[in-house]
């Protein structure tokens, strides 16, 4: 399945069943990672990027990928920047190092969400029924993040793949993210 | 439903994705050991709620986050203009004019 992602850090959870697994459209719940949350202007993106290893992108809604690396444009002065789990403290050192007084925030916020991973020709459907918002693909390119709203729940879309996206949300609201995706796909085959 | 330009994220999105924060360009007294009460009460609550083309702060809370500014017409709900925190505030009987043309 990690094959329709455009990159080799966002894995199914092998301990975990498909949350929805039907022809058009599939939800697996994602591997655990390393979530670094980083805060900073201009003069520091440079040091930061070279010690994360990817190039902190400036373009608006748009990432950046590496090996095992990943840095999503959060806003203006935030990236959110993603590693395996196991490179977490060297990363964090490394980034810290790096950068040494000039001003900045790296905060390490890997427990805050949770990702499940929305693949399949009817994705797009399924993540419209409860975010407004155009997923097609010249207005969402592949490569695209951005926070947004899902019926109630503050998300993040992060697309991988013309057909597959990374959908995060607060721990406590995965449930009620993927709950909410899970009912609205049986429309699909209710038919 | 209202779509909001952000000028930090460069696209439209629904207004869900925003919260609006009241009017825009209202400084904050730079002493206010030394601004009177009466001063203070028209910085904290006195708004001109304009009927027609009023400047506010919008926030891209579900989104980038940023703070940014809208001229918005309270009559139609039209929005003329959508710019950074830290611009000037445009010309809002120019913006009137060509909206109406
Ligand atoms: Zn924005």
């Amino acid at each position: 399945m990690s094959d329709v992602l455009a990159n080799d850090l966002i894995t199914p959870d092998a301990g975990v069943s498909p949350l929805l697994s039907q022809s058009d459209v599939s939800i697996l719940k994602a591997a655990p990672i390393a979530r670094l949350s980083f805060r900073a202007r201009e003069a520091a993106l440079a040091n930061a990027g070279t010690a994360f290893g990817v190039p902190l992108p400036t373009q608006p809604l748009s990432s950046e990928i590496g090996a095992k690396r990943a840095a999503l444009w959060m806003g203006p002065d935030e990236w959110t920047l993603l590693a395996p789990e196991e490179d977490l403290e060297t990363l964090f050192e490394t980034i810290e190092t790096a950068l040494g007084d000039q001003p900045h925030a790296l905060v390490d916020i890997s427990e805050r969400s949770e990702a499940i991973i929305v693949s399949g020709e009817k994705a797009v459907w399924l993540l419209n029924t409860g975010i407004f918002v155009d997923f097609s693909i010249e207005e969402f390119p592949v490569g695209t993040v951005s926070r947004t709203i899902f019926h109630k729940s503050p998300v993040m879309i992060w697309r991988t793949g013309a057909d597959t996206f990374v959908v995060e949300a607060w721990v406590s609201f995965m449930d009620y993210v993927s709950g909410l995706l899970v009912q609205s796909a049986q429309e699909l085959t209710a038919a | 439903m209202l779509l909001v330009y952000c000028p930090y994220c460069g696209v439209s999105r629904p207004e869900t994705e925003f919260s609006c924060r009241g009017e825009a360009h209202i400084a904050r007294p730079a002493d206010p050991a030394q601004t009177s009460d009466e001063d203070w009460v028209n910085f904290l609550y006195m708004r001109s709620n304009t009927k027609g083309v009023y400047v506010e702060r919008w926030r891209h809370i579900h989104g980038c986050g940023r703070f940014f500014n809208a001229v918005r017409n309270t009559v139609s709900d039209d929005f003329l203009k959508f710019y950074k925190a830290g611009e000037p505030m445009p010309d809002l009987e120019e913006l009137a004019k060509e909206a109406g043309k």
